[in-house]
């Protein structure tokens, strides 16, 4: 099936990608579809880019719907682990 | 005339003029020799131009056919990796669809300039180009449609869906070439249901058609690097792509 759902937003970070180069990431984008590499007939691919950069500046996840939620929970873990003003976010 | 080998073929990756007259990249392959034939324009599926998409040129190619494939990303992404301009496509919401129909009627033009060409062309796609396939059919002068299970042909689309896509039933009248449906029954997007009300809906306006339903079959059973890839039903496919191809752009 083509679900054609994307969810996008921006974020603040840095990805390495393409020749083992780091990049600032600025935009993600988040959809559940075909994968291009992975062996399942739908993942959840997580694109983490900067646009300005071009095409090439993307580094791509596709995961099983149940990794997926794995690693959902495991950042959320990490997350939960710190207190709010380590993330640098208002208590 | 000359009667080359079977399956004896050129392919290239070539530049034609697309919607609005921009230049856009596009991968073609010929059959040797001087018969006129006609030409198929292949339409790429979401994840993109890729290796898999210009096996299936080679293959119209070696059928007897000029096919061409026009890449609905070049202007997003030119002389990217496949992957990656199918993803930046994506988050610029996708191809709309005045642009793709513009592009289909440059690549079929380019056919029919071809000195082999009989005048007659068809389009196939695949996944969103099966959808695709029949949207140009609804807009442009072609000569036979195939549709590879395409999603929203018919059936209601999410309201909530951020790319530009829309169900094409309004266009529908429209579409009066030969259409061949190539669909999976165990298939969600689109759905046996779905599939049955295009099939009505082209009774209904008197468009010929034929459609088969692969039990067994799943999406995209024609992939051939994917695991939904299905060797019966992708072999009975082609058989009737050719002979419907065959039939429809002989002359």
């Amino acid at each position: 099936m083509c679900t054609y759902t994307t969810v996008k937003d921006t974020i603040d970070g840095s990805a390495k990608g393409p020749d083992s180069s780091w990049f600032r990431a600025t935009d993600i984008t988040v959809y559940f579809d075909h994968p291009f590499h992975a062996m399942a007939e739908h993942t959840l691919n997580i694109d983490v880019t900067d646009p300005a950069k071009g095409p090439s500046a993307r580094v791509a996840l596709e995961l099983t719907a149940e990794s997926a939620r794995k690693l959902v929970a495991a950042i959320q873990t990490a997350l939960d682990a710190v207190p709010a003003e380590i993330q640098g976010l208002t208590a | 005339m000359s009667t080359p080998p079977l399956a004896d073929l050129t392919a290239t990756t070539l530049t034609i003029t697309g919607h609005n007259g921009d230049e856009i990249e596009a991968y073609s392959a010929r059959p040797h020799g001087d018969a006129r034939r006609g030409g198929v324009v292949v339409i790429h599926h979401m994840p993109g131009y890729d290796r898999e998409t210009k096996e299936i040129v080679r293959h119209f190619a070696e059928l007897g056919h000029d096919a061409i494939c026009p890449n609905l990303y070049s202007r997003e992404a030119p002389d990217s990796s496949p992957d990656d301009a199918a993803a930046v496509a994506r988050a610029q919401g996708g191809v709309p669809d005045d642009r793709f129909v513009g592009d289909v009627a440059g690549a079929a033009a380019w056919l029919r300039a071809l000195p082999t060409s009989n005048g007659k062309v068809g389009t196939i796609g695949y996944c969103s180009g099966g959808r695709q396939s029949v949207l140009a059919g609804c807009h442009l002068d072609v000569d036979a449609v195939v549709d590879c299970y395409g999603a929203f042909v018919t059936g209601t689309v999410p309201t909530d869906f951020p790319l530009k896509v829309t169900n094409l039933v309004d266009q529908l009248p429209g579409l009066t070439a030969p259409v061949l449906g190539l669909f999976g029954a165990q298939d969600k997007f689109p759905s046996p249901e779905q599939v049955e009300e295009l099939d009505a809906i082209l009774t209904k306006q008197g468009t010929p058609h034929e459609f088969h339903s692969y039990e067994g079959a799943g999406h995209a059973f024609f992939a051939v690097n994917r695991p939904s890839y299905n060797v019966a039903a992708a072999i009975d496919g082609w058989e009737r792509i050719a002979a419907f191809y065959g039939t429809h752009l002989a002359g």
